[in-house]
């Protein structure tokens, strides 16, 4: 447990060689080795700690370690005089962390794994520019789970947004793609101002940034049932981050659009780990959000709206990355409800088993686009599951994970999400409850018409005896001609069967007391979502097993959650359950019949009720509303600024500049015409003055004469005048 | 009759005086301006000797006597410049001695 | 009565003849006038009593300066009159009009100073008198007592227009 330091810095070392050497010296191999390397080491140094953390007693399953001092305390001013602002750069390894920090490790190493095979077709430099972003990524996001305080979270929350822009731009030189990442950023930068803003609240509230100080501080305060408090105020702030940063309406757009980065990268970020930073946000503030309950309530119906939305937009989507895109957004929403109802337990537990399964479905879909020669176009596939039979099978029980049919994985995360909503509001439920027939649906969708039914691709030499044997494990970048769809290599196959075995057995901590189970993870997390006192006292009330039967589960329930204590005899139970299932047995023979039995009907559905269709189609135009609201509108304000920077300031510049111009004319022509004129003026008169005089001398000597006379004439005259 | 009084010695030196400017103005033969300045100083003289008979004292003729000692070097001297121009010249135009000139 | 014809005569005399001299057409006949105008003046100067002047202006005057300007009309010969191109920036009538402003002015003082006792000079300004009575002795006393210097000048002064007037014209120096 004492090396849980180590876990973020390896791969953060791993990006530094693979960012600085790796790039310019390294062998595909070894850059690929390196990235592995460090991933598998960060997994098992995270599987011994999170065995210690086991070992320790439930109410006493915290490791606090401070690296570094960041921020020395600085005076600042809060809400009860002046506090001391200090952010050490300390890691928190409790239940809520080291569940994260097994899912992000052991995910992220099989994703890397997968990466050595799928991104074989791109040259050495830009290969190791890849293991180095996605190490880089690991770090970060490592950071934001194990940090202690607001501060080292925010680190890793930029941090993982600015990767998600490296690895969503990864080829930079498509337009599309690099469109793509600057948006992804600069959306997720809209749900960071908020998210900032609550820190700083937070601080100002609490004078301290540190996650348990924070909660024991939130504990003592009244929850605010009646108004909008502060702690209100901090919970929609948080929010709003979590909003930009797990894609929920309104800025879940960009989410779609990161598809243009390679799959491994949608594996990873955009599935298992960075868009769940979200949920962790506010899974780790539960205290704050508890004593919150209107933001709660928004909360829940943002999370159920995104839900629903996505859904119907993943109906009808033709790119095979798409439809898991929106899929993922609508469970993210999901979890956000289970997260509104109060049930921060379940919503991480579907975050684990989310991360099984959808990463696998993603790591299956870059197997059919490898397969395909890099056509994302499901109208275009059908019948791969003779060709690709590993990729099928496990794409099949991902497929089943998420449409939540018993035993796999998401059917208890995903109904226990259901059970709490039930008990909470009969709406939402609802809503959330046809989301999940959608949701079966569209996942049997994709597999109907990628796997099942004809082939309705591209044909191809059948010339396989004449291909170069060794070629196939590698990209299809340096075939030649294509040689149909085939499996794909063991280091893309392996990975997708360790998290098929995931998906299949990930739920079993979950299952709940209905199931005769003891639903153990909810237990594990709940030291993570309840202040240090009501933890200790429930300690002390019940013994320090971890391992606990139903009366204790029950007490522990109502003393986490606020609202109601209220929960269904197991009969009732039992009836959400099969329902639940039941909706996703209807939506999996819909697809069936729609995709498989009889084509044509979705073709013909389709064009009865063209308007719907094309509205899902176009994603309700929500990019477009943006984009003529505020894209434009700050690009019209730019470019404003610019008009008037060119023609009012720098017309005051030129305006100076000419002014300058104009008074150094005026000076010139002053000089020239005045100054110089006078003094020429002197000159000419002198010159005009002496051609004009010199006519005295005449040379003649009676002229002479004649003026002496004259003068003489003169003075006598004076004389006389002056006597 | 009115008694010559000295007045009337100074009107006629004026007039000879004022006639030998004329002579000196108008005429072009540079001999008949030197005897026109010839004219001025006898003016000059009778002026000189007509007061020291008023004043019953010798010294304006003494004074007389030194006009005419210059008039005389002066006379020789100016008629060897005539002869030295005429003798490049040719003329004794005074109108033809305009070298100093602009 | 008589000094007062003498004197008009005498003045009517020189006048005339200085006017002749200025206007004669003929050089040779303005220097003869020029000696007869000398001699009037030399009786003058006898008029009054000044007869040392009367004959040093005979002797030097009529009888050197103008036998020295004859000779030299003689060596320049003229052929031609000499009045035939007048120059165009002659200023010859305003020469008229300024002299006779001139000769107008000096009457005037004249005639103004007669309605005034002239007072002789102050005695100390004068040199004494000389002791000696006779026109000529009084001159030659004062010639060569008071006024030695002048004297002495004056005949440097001779000996150098002398020297020059040779150099100048000399035919070859």
């Amino acid at each position: 447990m004492s090396l849980i330091w180590l876990v973020p810095l390896l791969p953060g070392f791993g990006a530094a060689l693979n960012g600085l050497l790796g790039i310019r010296f390294f062998s595909k191999r070894a850059a690929g080795l390196v990235a592995c390397v460090t991933m598998g080491l960060a997994f098992g140094i995270s599987i011994w700690a999170f065995v210690g953390l086991l070992g320790l007693a439930p109410a006493a399953r915290a490791y606090d370690v401070v690296l570094a001092t960041w921020i020395p305390p600085i005076p600042l001013e809060t809400a009860h005089g002046i506090g001391a602002f200090e952010a050490p750069w300390g890691l928190r390894l409790d239940p809520l962390s080291g569940l994260m920090a097994l899912v992000v490790t052991g995910v992220g190493f099989l994703i890397h794994v997968y990466s050595i095979g799928y991104m074989d077709g791109e040259t050495r430099g830009a290969y190791a520019r890849y293991f180095s972003y996605l190490n880089l990524f690991c770090f970060f996001m490592l950071t934001l789970v194990l940090g202690s305080n607001l501060l080292v979270m925010f680190v890793g929350w930029e941090g993982v947004g600015l990767c998600s822009y490296l690895l969503i731009g990864y080829w930079y030189e498509k337009q599309s793609a690099s469109d793509a990442g600057k948006k992804a950023f600069i959306v997720n930068r809209i749900g960071d101002w908020g998210f900032v803003l609550g820190i700083f609240l937070v601080f100002f509230t609490f004078g301290t940034l540190d996650f348990r100080a924070v909660a024991d501080a939130a504990a003592s305060m009244p929850v605010e049932a009646a108004g909008f408090g502060t702690l209100s105020l901090i919970c929609l702030l948080l929010f709003i981050g979590a909003t930009g940063k797990s894609a929920q309406i309104p800025l879940h757009v960009w989410l779609p659009d990161a598809m243009e980065g390679p799959t491994p990268v949608s594996a990873l970020i955009h599935a298992a780990t960075m868009v769940t930073a979200g949920v962790y946000v506010v899974a780790r503030n539960a205290v704050l959000f508890t004593h919150a309950p209107m933001v709660m309530q928004i909360v829940a119906i943002v999370g159920v709206l995104t839900a629903l939305m996505a859904a119907t937009i993943g109906l009808v989507q033709n790119d095979i990355k798409r439809v898991l895109a929106y899929s993922t957004v609508s469970q993210l929403g999901y979890m956000f409800l289970a997260t509104g109802v109060g049930a921060f337990a379940a919503a991480v537990f579907h975050l684990m088993t989310h991360a099984f399964f959808k990463a696998l479905l993603f790591l299956g879909s870059g197997s059919v686009i490898h397969a395909m020669a890099g056509d994302q176009d499901m109208r275009r596939m059908g019948a791969l599951k003779k060709y690709m039979p590993v990729t099928y099978v496990t794409m099949l029980i991902g497929t089943l994970a998420i449409a939540g049919i018993p035993p796999f994985s998401g059917f208890f995360s995903k109904d226990e999400i259901l059970y709490r909503t039930f008990l909470d509001n009969r709406l939402l439920w609802a809503l959330a409850a046809v989301t999940a027939l959608l949701t079966a649906f569209y996942m049997f969708r994709l597999m109907s018409m990628t796997f099942f039914g004809g082939y309705r691709g591209p044909a191809w030499q059948h010339g396989a005896d004449a291909a170069p044997g060794g070629g196939h494990g590698a990209g299809h970048g340096g075939h030649g001609a294509w040689h149909g769809p085939h499996e794909s290599p063991r280091v893309m196959t392996v990975p997708l069967m360790a998290l098929a075995v995931g998906a299949i057995v990930a739920g079993f901590v979950g299952v709940p007391q209905a199931l005769w189970g003891n639903n153990a993870i909810e237990h594990f997390l709940e030291p993570s979502f309840t202040a240090s006192a009501a933890v200790r006292g429930e300690a002390v009330a019940g013994g320090a097993d971890a391992t606990t039967d139903a009366a204790r589960a029950e007490t522990g329930a109502e003393a986490a959650h606020e609202e109601g204590g209220a929960h269904l005899s197991r009969g009732a139970e039992w009836g959400l359950m099969l329902f639940s299932v039941l909706l996703a047995v209807t939506g999996i023979w819909i697809a069936w019949r729609n995709y498989v039995v009889r084509p044509q009907v979705a073709a013909s559905l389709a064009e009865r009720f063209a308007g719907p269709h094309r509205m899902l189609t176009n994603k309700y135009y929500v990019d477009e509303l943006y984009g003529a609201t505020f894209v434009r509108g700050t690009l019209d304000g730019a470019r404003g600024l610019w008009t008037f920077d060119r023609r009012v300031v720098d017309g005051a510049v030129d305006g100076s500049g000419w002014i300058t111009r104009l008074s150094a004319w005026i000076s010139h022509m002053l000089d020239t015409y005045v100054v110089d004129g006078l003094v020429n003026l002197l000159g000419w008169v002198t010159g005009e003055g002496s051609y004009v005089l010199r006519r005295v001398q005449t040379g003649l000597i009676q002229n002479y004469a004649l003026l002496m006379l004259i003068g003489v004439f003169g003075l006598l005259t004076l004389y006389l005048l002056t006597r | 009759m009115v008694p010559i009084t000295p007045a009337h010695y100074l009107v006629l030196s004026a007039s000879l005086f004022v006639i030998g400017v004329i002579g000196v103005l108008v005429r072009r033969n540079v001999i008949v301006i030197l005897m026109s300045i010839e004219l001025m100083l006898n003016a000059v003289n009778i002026n000189l000797v007509a007061f020291a008979r008023e004043w019953q004292h010798v010294v304006g003729q003494v004074f007389a006597v030194f006009v005419i000692v210059v008039a005389a070097a002066e006379a020789a001297v100016g008629l060897g410049i005539i002869l030295a121009f005429y003798r490049n010249k040719e003329t004794v135009n005074i109108d033809e001695m305009n070298l100093m000139k602009w | 009565m008589g000094e007062a014809i003498a004197f008009y005569s005498l003045a009517a005399f020189i006048l005339g003849f200085a006017v002749l001299v200025i206007t004669a057409r003929n050089t040779v006949h303005s220097v003869l006038f020029l000696v007869v105008n000398f001699l009037f003046v030399a009786a003058l100067y006898v008029m009054l009593h000044a007869e040392f002047m009367a004959v040093i202006q005979v002797f030097v005057y009529a009888g050197g300066i103008v036998v020295l300007y004859l000779f030299v009309v003689m060596l320049v010969n003229l052929k031609r009159p000499p009045e035939v191109h007048a120059d165009p920036r002659r200023r010859g009538r305003l020469g008229l009009v300024v002299s006779g402003l001139l000769l107008a002015q000096l009457v005037a003082i004249a005639a103004y100073s007669t309605t005034q006792a002239a007072a002789g000079p102050a005695s100390r300004a004068l040199a004494p008198s000389p002791p000696v009575s006779g026109n000529v002795e009084q001159v030659g006393w004062l010639l060569y007592t008071h006024y030695l210097v002048p004297f002495e000048v004056a005949s440097m002064l001779l000996l150098v227009a002398m020297i020059g007037a040779i150099i100048l014209a000399k035919r070859e120096l």
